[in-house]
């Protein structure tokens, strides 16, 4: 049976108030379609993790949806601050965000043990940094062969996982390329995938090229066909990085007013991704990714 | 600074690229004389060979062209941890006498006057890369006596006692001066001085007593064919050169 449903659908089955919710993606593929619908269904109490919280955990965090959130590096990439998340944090008449914080390392680590379902994941770090001093979450453990002490970050086991991709097919079989992040481990980590993708594909796609496939169906509960869903984070061989918008973002997040006309025009003011796209009809013109293909792989035998 | 910079690296070394001048550095050196450089990003690009300058350390141009791209679970584990990595290159809000760097917080940490974006990679690039180069723009606030944070560390107590298989900053690059730890005492101290500018003029923007090596050096401004590569071809929109 197809897993094949709409954002709107995905988010409402296995995104509820409260679960710790994971929207993966290191600058590329980031699913900022999701991020807007969660925001339009107004979910709220949400533990939020990423290693980059990126615009699109700022915009979440402006939204209300957020209660706390887990991270290893929150800045505006390449550009500066995310203002909504520093208003929240530096106490600035902002509702008050918990956070949990970590190195990119440690974070990598988390999704491992989880994905790994092991408790926690051992690793040569922290030693002399103030992080363990204001993460009691970051622990040590004497190894039983060398009694060499490392430290520990517990595992994360997310109650959803949100991919962007490329593509999949209707079993949710995902293939990705460029930039990898933590997706793979993000989604065996997770109780719940939902996959976004540029483009649906027939089953003999996935099969033509194997290795390109990053997560099986086996753990998707949902594929959503959302093409330009990243935007405006880029998705290699579809669309690059919008950087003017990460540029304009910092002006936009910086006033509160600026940001709230923001989210009712391009968010809650639309009723899908479709929607938002249509108010960027200039997206194509600029963004659409030049052709560069491999020239592929003999996997005969 | 960013030529000085990428000056520091030796061709054929393998470096592990962090976000904003170091990104530029790394991409000099690759474009004059370390044409084998080989740039490892946290975002998984390993041999990037970049055709525009990176406006992230994120960037689709690093993978097109790359002789490897992996998660960033095996860039940490892998590359890193694994000892593969020869220098690690840092940017950073303070640098304290003890090379200690910080990117957390200005303040305290429960009550911060500035948020800053916090460790990313930084903090095990300093534990584990075999040296750590850093840039930053001389002023007494980003050259304190103690930074606010570890969120790097430095040589405040034994790197070796801790387990910490790499050297640490052993190099700050500024706009004014190159400072090196001192191995005796675990210190900053002045190593080199940019052209026009004395030692007095450093010591004035550094909040601590700051020791010079017994001869310090002189650094060489830009050459022509730098400046050209920096202003024309590399950062033509300004994104990290100033002026």
């Amino acid at each position: 049976m197809s897993k094949v449903t709409t954002l709107r659908d995905a988010v409402a089955r296995f995104v509820h108030d409260g679960d710790t919710v994971v929207i993966e993606g290191f600058t590329h593929l980031i699913c900022f379609a999701a991020g807007h619908e969660i925001i339009r269904q107004d979910r709220r109490d949400l533990t939020l993790c990423r290693l980059t919280p990126d615009l699109i955990y700022d915009q979440m965090i402006a939204a209300g949806c957020a209660r706390k959130l887990v991270f290893s590096w929150a800045g505006n990439p390449g550009v500066g601050s995310l203002h909504a998340f520093r208003r929240a944090v530096e106490g600035k008449g902002a509702p008050p965000l918990e956070i949990e914080e970590y190195s990119h390392f440690g974070m990598v680590a988390r999704f491992a043990a989880g994905a790994a379902r092991l408790p926690f994941w051992p690793l040569r770090n922290y030693m002399g940094t103030d992080l363990p001093r204001v993460n009691p979450r970051i622990r040590h453990v004497t190894c039983p062969y060398t009694g060499e002490t490392l430290a520990t970050v517990p595992a994360l086991n997310p109650d959803v996982s949100i991919i962007h991709a490329q593509r999949a097919d209707a079993q949710g079989n995902t293939q990705i390329w460029g930039l990898l992040g933590v997706q793979k481990e993000a989604a065996f980590a997770s109780a719940h995938v939902i996959v976004v993708v540029e483009e649906l594909v027939d089953e003999a796609v996935i099969r033509a090229d194997p290795n390109r496939t990053v997560i099986p169906g086996m753990i998707v509960d949902a594929v959503v066909v959302e093409p330009w869903g990243a935007h405006p984070s880029y998705a290699q061989g579809y669309y690059d990085r919008d950087n003017d918008f990460y540029v304009a973002w910092e002006a936009i997040s910086r006033d509160r007013e600026a940001l709230e006309r923001y989210l009712d025009e391009f968010v809650r003011g639309v009723s899908d991704r479709a929607a938002y796209l249509d108010k960027r009809p200039e997206l194509a013109a600029r963004l659409k990714a030049k052709a560069r293909y491999c020239p592929g792989v003999n996997y005969g035998f | 600074m960013a030529s000085v910079a990428a000056r520091e690296l030796v061709d054929g070394e393998v470096v592990f690229v962090g976000i904003g001048l170091p990104n530029l550095a790394c991409n000099l050196a690759r474009a004059t004389h370390a044409p084998h450089l080989v740039l490892v990003y946290e975002s998984g690009a390993v041999g990037a060979a970049p055709v525009r300058l990176p406006v992230s350390i994120g960037d689709p141009a690093l993978v097109t062209g790359s002789l490897m791209v992996c998660g960033m679970a095996d860039v940490f584990q892998l590359m890193l941890q694994n000892g593969r990595i020869g220098v690690g290159f840092l940017g950073g809000a303070q640098i304290d006498r003890s090379g200690n760097i910080n990117t957390t917080v200005i303040g305290t940490y429960e009550r911060p006057t500035v948020r800053l974006p916090g460790s990313g990679g930084a903090a095990e690039i300093a534990i584990h890369a075999r040296r750590t180069l850093v840039v930053a723009k001389l002023s007494p606030r980003a050259f304190p006596e103690r930074v606010d944070f570890i969120t790097s560390p430095g040589h405040g107590a034994s790197r070796r006692q801790l387990g910490m298989p790499g050297a640490g900053p052993v190099k700050v690059i500024t706009d004014k001066a190159v400072l090196e730890v001192d191995e005796a005492t675990g210190e900053l101290v002045l190593a080199a001085l940019y052209p026009g500018v004395e030692a007095s003029d450093v010591r004035a923007r550094v909040g601590w007593p700051l020791q010079c090596r017994s001869r310090l050096g002189r650094v060489e401004p830009p050459t022509a064919t730098e400046l050209r590569l920096l202003r024309d071809v590399l950062d033509p929109e300004r994104r990290y050169l100033q002026g």
